[in-house]
């Protein structure tokens, strides 16, 4: 017999005459009401020691030079929005490259800085995710390189954990991985004393960008299917 | 003789000689105690947290009971997706055939996740042993294999170890397997970081193959997740060609929406955060991004001795954040090492005998190594009625044993076992204890503790009980609601 099938047969004798539990009875991808949700996303950045600031559509290529604060080699992912980088001009001496899938990690270890959008921000935790779409490149791009610019717009955010699941739905069903980030790379291991920068990007910086025009009430993005409970 | 517990005197001979380390004890006290004060801090910012906890307990309550159809759905996930699914009886069968699949790759060394079933396993001493050298890569796991030394923590593993310490390990041993530290290293936790990161890069850029364990599995999808701060994980997880992942069966959740309840309840109840810095998941292979060829072993290794268990079983909902660890007050006095086991405190005491069986001396115990205050069942996340399971264990300890009549104190844990089989018993009992609570709230401690539990009490102070339950907190609050 198989392990595989040992494996079974030890779980199915396991089980007899176990009352079978049935899934919970709760209510999944609650939205959760918060006064201003970009507000908390900011606070909750912050906490975390990375950089954040709020930006207009029109500042936001002179945001991301800003940002890079001088990086001499940045790279970008295939599909990110061009004028984002506008605020670059032939007489920066920053040098852009578009990520083409050939690069190494020993090439990618020679930037100083990457700049990507995001997929959604969860404002409770002060949560970045991306779902390494094109605008935001495969995993190894974000992760690198010592500077991680990230931009999020505000359409994408989301108040708590919940709502973010249904959002990332299709990129997981798609087979792509996600990464959540919540402030640089960090370490506590030493005398608990929170070092940041250990193996990931040592700064964070968020740039979140004002697309809607004002956020009463947080936006009720989870589609119906994600909130009755499966079978 | 007759006045020992059977066992103990495993447990009891470890004790005293990590009570006697009072830099050790100093450290965990420090610890244990800046941890848990974060988690409450953050656990009270969620209005719904009660709720939470006991949707965590139910999905892992119905995962666990239809444990069969799960595991048979996340193969085929898995596979879909790319995967290639191994199953692993025990740990021998594990540790072969991921040193197989290293071997295949031709490398002799793979980069290292933090993961409790690879330490489980012994899988560092099983790839040495082919030749193949496996590099922790989470800043405490690299300190103690630099030291030599076993972890004392589930989450901080060198928690027992302070900076000047660490400094001289690193000195001493990081340049005989890799980039060493600059010779001026100082014992500032910034510089210390900081050797480890020049140190593991090299590794990092270099790694073929890296081997993960994995915190949720989920079986609708197929997808793998792993939590982490420092990126280590990130790193291991993108950029080696190869990657096989270790998951114990319990880890398996049925939807992607059950990473809502898991992704509030583990890190605020593990750091104390609202969130750890760094989540990865990764269903199967994705083409142009990390490794591209995706090993799961699925790994029993007793785990179905537990299920089999209809009380035991609970503690397979364990999502190993070590909140019970952080607030019980043996495990802060003498620390991890006294355990004999990679699961120290609460959640070691019940998951090691059910894993290992009660055969060994350290096993029986473990059950044992428990003041009862009820403080590790009160934190616990999933809800596993820690307490209630050592008593469960200990009377079974005590069966195991028995040869001919059964003595005064079997006879005293079968009566426990007996309240603890029912809520309202237990809540009666609970009564006394809130009443003594209340009678004793001037004293920190109590002195000696009545009936069997007096072997414990002789050798150190218990906390007196809380004043209320966490159960009667519930009615109070919730009452009628749930
Ligand atoms: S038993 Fe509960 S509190 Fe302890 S580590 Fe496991 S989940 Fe956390």
């Amino acid at each position: 017999m198989s392990t595989r099938d040992e494996m079974l047969g030890r779980i199915g004798a396991a089980l007899a005459g176990a009352d079978r539990r049935p899934p919970p009875d709760y209510t999944y991808g609650a939205v959760t009401p918060l006064p201003d949700i970009a507000d908390t996303f900011v606070e909750r950045v912050e906490d975390y020691r990375a950089v954040v600031e709020r930006v207009d559509p029109e500042g936001l290529a002179d945001a991301v030079v800003a940002a890079l604060d001088g990086a001499a080699r940045v790279v970008v992912p295939p599909a990110m929005p061009a004028e984002w980088l506008d605020g670059f001009t032939e007489l920066t001496r920053t040098q852009v490259v578009t990520d083409d899938g050939a690069l190494s990690a020993d090439d990618l270890d020679r930037f100083d800085a990457v700049v990507t959008a995001a997929a959604v921000g969860i404002a409770v935790t002060g949560t970045v995710v991306l779902d390494h779409g094109p605008d935001q490149g495969r995993r190894a791009l974000s992760l690198v390189p010592d500077l991680h610019v990230c931009i999020v717009l505000e359409s994408q955010l989301v108040g708590d954990v919940p709502e973010s699941v249904a959002p990332l739905r299709a990129a997981v069903e798609a087979g792509r991985p996600l990464t959540w980030i919540s402030g640089p790379s960090a370490t506590s291991d030493i005398e608990l004393e929170r070092v940041e920068g250990v193996h990931g990007p040592r700064n964070l910086h968020v740039l979140l960008v004002r697309d809607l025009l004002v956020h009463d009430t947080a936006p009720d993005t989870a589609p119906d299917s994600a909130r009755a409970t499966p079978a | 003789m007759s006045g020992t517990f059977l066992g103990m005197p495993k447990f009891q001979a470890a004790a005293p000689e990590a009570l006697a380390n009072s830099q050790q004890r100093r450290n965990l006290q420090h610890a244990t105690h800046t941890i848990r004060d974060k988690r409450a801090r953050v656990v009270e910012e969620l209005d719904d947290w009660e709720e939470l906890r006991q949707a965590g307990a139910a999905i892992k309550d119905n995962v666990l009971s239809h444990l069969d159809t799960y595991l048979v759905q996340l193969e085929e996930s898995l596979t879909r997706a790319g995967a290639t699914v191994h199953w692993a009886s025990d740990a021998d069968e594990a540790n072969r055939i991921i040193t197989s699949l290293v071997q295949e790759t031709g490398t002799d060394e793979v980069v290292k996740v933090k993961s409790m079933a690879t330490q489980e396993i012994g899988l560092n001493e099983a790839l040495e042993e082919t030749g193949i050298a496996a590099w922790e890569t989470d800043l405490a796991e690299l300190i103690v294999q630099l030291g030599h030394d076993k972890p004392s923590h589930i989450l901080v593993p060198a928690i027992h170890r302070n900076r000047a310490e660490i400094r001289e390990i690193f000195l001493s041993e990081m340049g005989q397997v890799g980039t060493p530290p600059p010779g001026d290293l100082s014992a500032d936790p910034r510089d210390l970081a900081e050797a480890a990161r020049v140190h593991l890069r090299e590794k990092f850029l270099r790694a073929k193959v890296a081997v993960s364990g994995a915190n949720f599995a989920v079986a609708e999808t197929g997808t793998l997740v792993v939590v982490e701060s420092e990126g280590n994980g990130r790193m291991c997880l993108t950029l080696p060609e190869t990657l096989i992942s270790v998951v114990g069966i319990e880890k398996v959740l049925p939807r992607l929406e059950d990473l809502e309840v898991f992704m509030q309840l583990l890190p605020r109840s593990s750091t104390g955060e609202r969130m750890n810095p760094y989540t990865s998941t990764w269903t199967g292979i994705t083409p142009g991004d990390g490794p591209q060829q995706v090993h799961v072993v699925l790994l029993d290794n007793g785990r179905t001795d537990a299920l089999a268990d209809s009380v035991g079983r609970q503690a397979l909902r364990c999502i190993r954040c070590s909140a019970c660890l952080n607030v019980c007050p043996v495990y802060e006095r003498v620390g991890g090492h006294a355990y004999g086991s990679v699961y120290p405190g609460p959640i070691g005491a019940i998951l090691n005998p059910q894993l290992r069986g009660t055969t060994s001396e350290v096993d029986q115990s473990l059950p044992y190594a428990s003041s009862l205050c009820g403080a590790c069942g009160d934190v616990c996340p999933v809800g596993i009625e820690i307490p209630e399971l050592l008593v469960h264990l200990r009377t079974r300890v005590v069966d195991e044993q028995r040869g001919g009549m059964p003595s005064g104190e079997q006879i005293a844990m079968k009566g426990a076992a007996w309240m603890f089989s029912d809520h309202r018993r237990w809540e009666m009992a609970q009564k006394g204890t809130e009443l003594g609570g209340r009678a004793m709230k001037k004293k920190d401690t109590i002195g000696r503790l009545p009936g069997p539990l007096s072997a414990w009490s002789d050798a150190r102070d218990s906390p007196t009980p809380p004043t209320e339950t966490f159960r009667s907190w519930w009615k109070r609050e919730k009452g009628g609601q749930s």
